[in-house]
């Protein structure tokens, strides 16, 4: 993938995939580490898919036999020194709550990162899609934080859908504003 | 920063505006959003459908919407037309700015713009 936001929206379509109804996406940011979180409730991953996911020959896909989504993001980190990590929980006789979280760090002084680049497009592009699940975003920079959740949008907005365009509109242009002052 | 304020004058302007577009929608558009459509652009192909129907317009006419793999990834960014009555018309190596002439010839004019289909790009 050119960009890692691009990376965040195909993982955050997997807990769509998952019949997630809350998605969280945090970007944590220093000068010399990113690390991305993507957080859901959805179903959860089974043990047995979840020893062979990061291995790009497994998929539980129809159309393809092989998944890339996450050895994707996993390659992407690894190369710059970074760490992955994934972690599942499915709902059983012990467990009431189902989800997953995937964690990935980088090193963003290696050669091999890739920019994080459109995170507002990656944030508009799920809403858009997926206007009945909630969304929560947060990019953390040295002490400022870029925020945003459809929890709160959805309260304001009563009945209107999400991904109406102007509501996508003002989603996109409050996550413009809140960098514009991160990079002041 | 944007305030929840201006969200709320969004929702009094388009209240009552919403029944009124339910169900009138006879165009769909659909972009393939997978890992292997995500990969060659297929992004800012949704992207671009989604302001150009709005600038054009179209809102109560078409619906912008994404799926999962279509299964044709070497064709991808794959966009596919679902018109009541018609066949299906499904565009291949797609581009924002393929899909912004797509928007002007097919949903708006309505013919469909046969170098960007599939049976032209085999
Ligand atoms: N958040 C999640 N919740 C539940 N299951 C998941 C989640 N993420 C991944 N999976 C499972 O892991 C599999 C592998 O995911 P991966 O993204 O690598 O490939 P894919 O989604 O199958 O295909 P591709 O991403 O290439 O379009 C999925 O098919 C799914 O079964
Ligand atoms: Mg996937």
């Amino acid at each position: 993938m050119k960009e890692l936001s691009l990376n965040i929206l195909d993982i955050a379509q997997n807990s769509v995939k998952a019949k997630a109804s809350l998605i969280e996406i945090e970007i944590d940011e220093t000068d010399e580490k990113l690390t991305i979180i993507i957080r859901d409730n959805g179903c959860g991953i089974s043990k047995e898919i979840l020893e062979g996911v990061t291995n790009p020959f497994y998929t539980t896909r129809t159309t393809r036999n092989v998944g890339l989504g996450i050895p994707l993001l996993k390659d992407a980190c690894e190369q710059t020194g970074g760490s992955f990590e994934i972690k599942s929980q499915q709902k059983n006789e012990e467990n009431l709550i189902s989800g997953t979280e995937v964690r990935a760090s980088f090193f963003k002084n290696h050669l091999d990162f890739t920019p994080l680049g459109d995170t507002v497009s990656t944030v508009t592009t799920l809403i858009q899609g997926s206007p009945d699940i909630d969304f929560i975003f947060s990019h953390n920079k040295c002490g400022s934080k870029v925020f945003l959740s459809t929890l709160e949008m959805r309260e304001v907005l009563g009945e209107i859908p999400l991904n109406s365009f102007e509501v996508i509109k003002w989603a996109g242009d409050c996550l413009k504003e809140q960098y514009q002052d991160i990079v002041k | 920063m944007k305030s929840l304020q201006e969200l709320a004058a969004i929702r009094e302007k388009m209240k009552g505006k919403v029944n009124l577009r339910e169900g009138s929608n006879d165009i769909r558009v659909v972009v393939g959003m997978a890992t292997c459509g995500i990969a060659a652009g297929a992004r800012p192909v949704l992207n671009a459908f989604v302001e150009a129907v709005e600038k054009e317009g179209l809102t109560d006419k078409v619906t912008v919407s994404q799926t999962g793999c279509i299964g044709i990834c070497q064709y991808e960014p794959v966009v596919e037309i679902f018109e009541a009555g018609k066949e299906k018309v499904t565009y291949v190596k797609m581009t924002a700015e393929k899909a912004l002439e797509v928007v002007e010839k097919h949903l708006k004019g309505g013919n469909a713009v046969l170098e960007y289909t599939i049976a032209n790009n085999k």
